[in-house]
């Protein structure tokens, strides 16, 4: 069959890389920052696809609801907040441009080359189809994970003494992470309130 | 396209890189700054999608396993944290100075 024959794993690849780079150049072109913000939302949605197609789709889930979701929503509100006439669209200047354009440039060539160059990278699965569909629910997996326990190093052959190395999963640092998260986000709702006793006295803290 | 089938690897920090050079410079020449803000999630964003790659079972025969995809999922709380504080800075910046120039930000006094 032709359909059967067709490699729809490149197809959707090459789709979603286009939308990914296309739109992230689109961030960097264009001067609006209404259109700005509209380019990036399409553009990490795009990369959320990339996710599911390298076998993430829990973290191409979070990409959706974290990142397109949350934080993109906040940094629209922030560009609404401010977007008074002079400041939607800014325009750079040439100069910088010219040299924004040759420094990237060649930091592109240089990061291209280095990702050509492995052979172990260039070359892909020898066998993809021979990975199995049920290796890719990594939901549980990753919940395990973050609770400190790796199931996915588990050995079968080695029941009676489980502590292979690695076995160590991300307990502290997810402790960690929410901690911060949660200062993190204490701080910046301190930070933006609105001052309105600070104006009268002209001390704006 | 070279060699586009298989998919390896070396397609994806292809994406990454892209995405990382776009953030670098929007970083560095956008006056807007949300602009600089947007550069950072590119940035954080290009990094993301080397860790999965790195990570897929689909990719390489040796892969970095479920780490890439636990270090990932760091990588997206902490843009969000990063992303709130510096948009806190920021409206800041804008009530202060009535500006969201950064050139215009060499005085920082608060």
């Amino acid at each position: 069959m032709l359909l059967a024959a067709f490699d729809w794993h490149a197809l959707f690849f090459t789709f979603f890389a286009l939308l990914t780079c296309g739109f992230a150049v689109a961030v960097l072109f264009s001067n609006n920052i209404v259109h700005m913000a509209f380019y990036l939302i399409l553009s990490l949605g795009a990369s959320a696809g990339l996710f599911f197609l390298a076998g993430a789709e829990f973290v191409g889930a979070m990409q959706l609801m974290i990142y397109v979701g949350g934080t993109l929503v906040l940094l629209i509100f922030g560009v609404m907040l401010t977007a008074q006439s002079r400041f939607i669209s800014m325009e750079t200047r040439s100069g910088e441009w010219v040299m924004a354009i040759i420094v990237g440039g060649s930091l592109l060539f240089l990061l291209a080359t280095a990702a050509l160059r492995v052979e172990d990278w260039r070359s892909g699965h020898p066998n993809p189809a021979k990975v199995g569909l049920a290796e890719s629910k990594t939901t549980t997996q990753i919940g395990m994970g973050f609770t400190g326990v790796r199931v996915d190093k588990l050995d079968p052959d080695v029941v009676g003494s489980p502590l292979v190395p690695g076995m160590s999963g991300y307990l502290l640092p997810f402790v960690i992470v929410s901690v911060h998260l949660l200062v993190v986000l204490v701080g910046a709702a301190y930070m933006a309130r609105t001052k309105r006793r600070a104006t009268s006295t002209g001390a704006a803290a | 396209m070279i060699g586009i089938s298989p998919v390896s690897v070396s397609h994806y920090l292809l994406v990454g890189a892209v995405l990382f050079v776009t953030g670098a410079v929007c970083m560095a020449t956008k006056r807007n700054a949300l602009g600089v803000l947007m550069g950072v999630e590119l940035v954080l964003n290009g990094a993301n999608l080397n860790f999965v790659a790195f990570g897929s079972k689909y990719l390489r025969a040796e892969s970095l396993g479920l780490d890439g995809q636990l270090i990932a999922l760091f990588v997206i709380v902490l843009a969000a944290a990063e992303a709130a504080v510096a948009l806190a800075i920021a409206l800041n910046f804008y009530n202060n100075h009535a500006t969201i120039d950064v050139d215009q930000a060499n005085e920082l006094k608060g």
